[in-house]
């Protein structure tokens, strides 16, 4: 079990709980606008961009090659970059805050 | 699950090219193009838009050009950022609506009718009896129309757009053309719930659209989703024959429906490239490009980017990891997308659940030419029975 904050772009929090699957499958099986997930997770459409926050980094740890590569061409990258569709949802992610890179 | 094949059903004819120049450079109404095959560079120049642009005259990004048959400008698909994501947040919602569950239950009932009809169908022909009828049939709940309208839309044959004797035809094209003006006209004296009504309500930079912006973002609709949606299902039904496990899989595991879908549009990627225009000289892949030229994305060659894909050229139905730009990439990544990946999940689903086996008696296949390059994008005719599995 993890408890996880979402931040959308208009400063509205929603905090969700997950044991399992994506952080993206978690955010759109809550509604959490800004996370569409379009291709269902395979790393091909980058609509699942958050920003995690500075101090949680460590416990997202930074994206593969596949991943970076999708997230270099997106204009809302940051150094703290993530597509949720690549972070595995465990007991290691309890009190993560990310914030919801698109509207 | 993986399947191998001795013959490939989508070749990569692009392979050679990509690796060793990454352009592939062909010629079009003597307007040249340098087609960018690889995946990085095709990404790369999708997302450069002010070098690269979607915004040149009318038709030019389109390969064959389409400059000589069209002057209406194609929303939001010739624009260019920032005003591009004006107009695509404007048609964005109605175009995500294939995603809500009632839309996804009227689109089965469609498919299955067609599902219907191919397995009491002897010898079905998949290009023009089965593929056109559902993509047609499946764009009334796109457009929120009438299920009768798609019998206008299959009269018109699989080469509406374009004749197949020559590439370029204006009076071809104008049936659409005119059948928009008709269509905006009728919604503008009666206004309804589908889409020309919902486009002529709709406010642009503080007013409302105008008749030639609707006609172009319904251009862009009807052209952009036809043949590359026909191709799509006329390849999956030509898949699943080929892989007579595929089926089977998909019924015993159809939680892994949305990775199939990926990889089918993956390995079929059935728009072959886009074009761009150069605003400046630039370089690609250590080629120089001028200004005023046009390169290509092609999306086909990319997708079989060895460097970025396990075995690129087989079909892994559960592949889990698929950086694929079949419906393009950044800003003008495709507006349909959402309702072409519907109709493939539920084809998909439906064949799964109801066919034993699908076997192909005869084909004609559909090659492209570019410049050196023969590409197969489809079939000009696929014919096939369904077997049920009742």
């Amino acid at each position: 079990m993890a408890k996880i904050t979402f931040i959308t772009t208009d400063g509205a929090e929603k905090n969700v709980e997950g044991t399992s699957g994506s952080l993206m499958e978690l955010a759109t099986d809550n509604n959490i606008n800004g996370i569409d997930g379009d291709c269902g997770g395979v790393c091909s459409c980058a609509t699942c961009h958050v920003h995690v926050l500075a101090e949680h980094w460590d416990k997202v740890g930074p994206p593969n090659q596949t991943e970076a590569d999708m997230l270099e061409f997106d204009d809302l990258v940051t150094e703290h970059s993530r597509l949720a569709c690549q972070i595995e949802i465990s007991p290691a992610l309890d009190g993560l805050v990310v914030k919801v890179a698109n509207d | 699950m993986e399947e191998k094949n001795k013959e490939e059903l989508i070749s990569d004819p692009f392979a050679s090219l990509r690796q060793a120049s990454g352009i592939n450079q062909i010629d079009d109404n003597n307007d040249p193009v340098k087609m960018v095959l690889r995946h990085r560079d095709v990404r790369k120049c999708a997302h450069n838009y002010k070098t690269f642009q979607s915004g040149a005259v009318p038709g030019r990004i389109v390969v064959p050009s389409e400059v000589e048959i069209r002057d209406t400008r194609q929303i939001p698909f010739e624009v260019d950022p920032p005003e591009h994501g004006a107009y695509r947040s404007l048609v964005e919602d109605w175009f995500r609506r294939p995603l809500k569950e009632d839309y996804e239950k009227e689109l089965k009932k469609l498919i299955d009718k067609e599902i219907d009809n191919a397995i009491a169908s002897d010898n079905i022909e998949v290009v023009s009896e089965f593929a056109l009828h559902m993509q047609s049939r499946a764009l009334t709940l796109l457009l929120n129309l009438p299920l009768l309208e798609a019998e206008t839309w299959i009269a018109w044959g699989t080469h509406v757009f374009r004749s197949e004797e020559t590439k370029l035809d204006a009076s071809k094209a104008n049936i659409l053309y005119d059948y928009i003006d008709q269509e905006i006209n009728k919604a503008k004296n009666s206004p309804g719930e589908e889409i020309y009504s919902v486009l002529l309500n709709t406010e642009h930079d503080n007013r409302l659209l105008s008749h030639e912006e609707i006609k172009g973002i319904m251009i862009l609709t009807f052209a952009g989703g036809r043949d590359t949606v026909i191709n799509m299902i006329t390849n999956a039904i030509a898949y699943m024959a080929k892989n007579k496990k595929a089926l089977a899989y998909l019924k015993e595991n159809p939680e892994n429906v949305g990775r199939a879908v990926e990889e089918l549009v993956r390995y079929f990627s059935p728009l072959t490239h886009m074009g761009r225009v150069a605003t400046e000289d630039a370089t690609v892949c250590e080629h120089a490009v001028k200004s005023d030229t046009r390169i290509s994305l092609c999306w086909a060659s990319a997708n079989r980017d060895e460097t970025v894909f396990e075995n690129p050229n087989e079909v892994m139905l559960d592949r889990k990891i698929n950086p694929h730009v079949a419906f393009g990439f950044s800003h003008h990544k495709c507006l349909g997308a959402h309702h072409a990946r519907q109709v493939l999940k539920v084809l998909l689903l439906s064949l799964a659940e109801r066919i034993e086996s699908i076997d192909i008696t005869d084909k004609e296949e559909n090659i492209e030419t570019w410049g050196e390059v023969k590409r197969k994008v489809g079939f000009h005719k696929l014919y096939a029975n369904f077997s049920s599995n009742k």
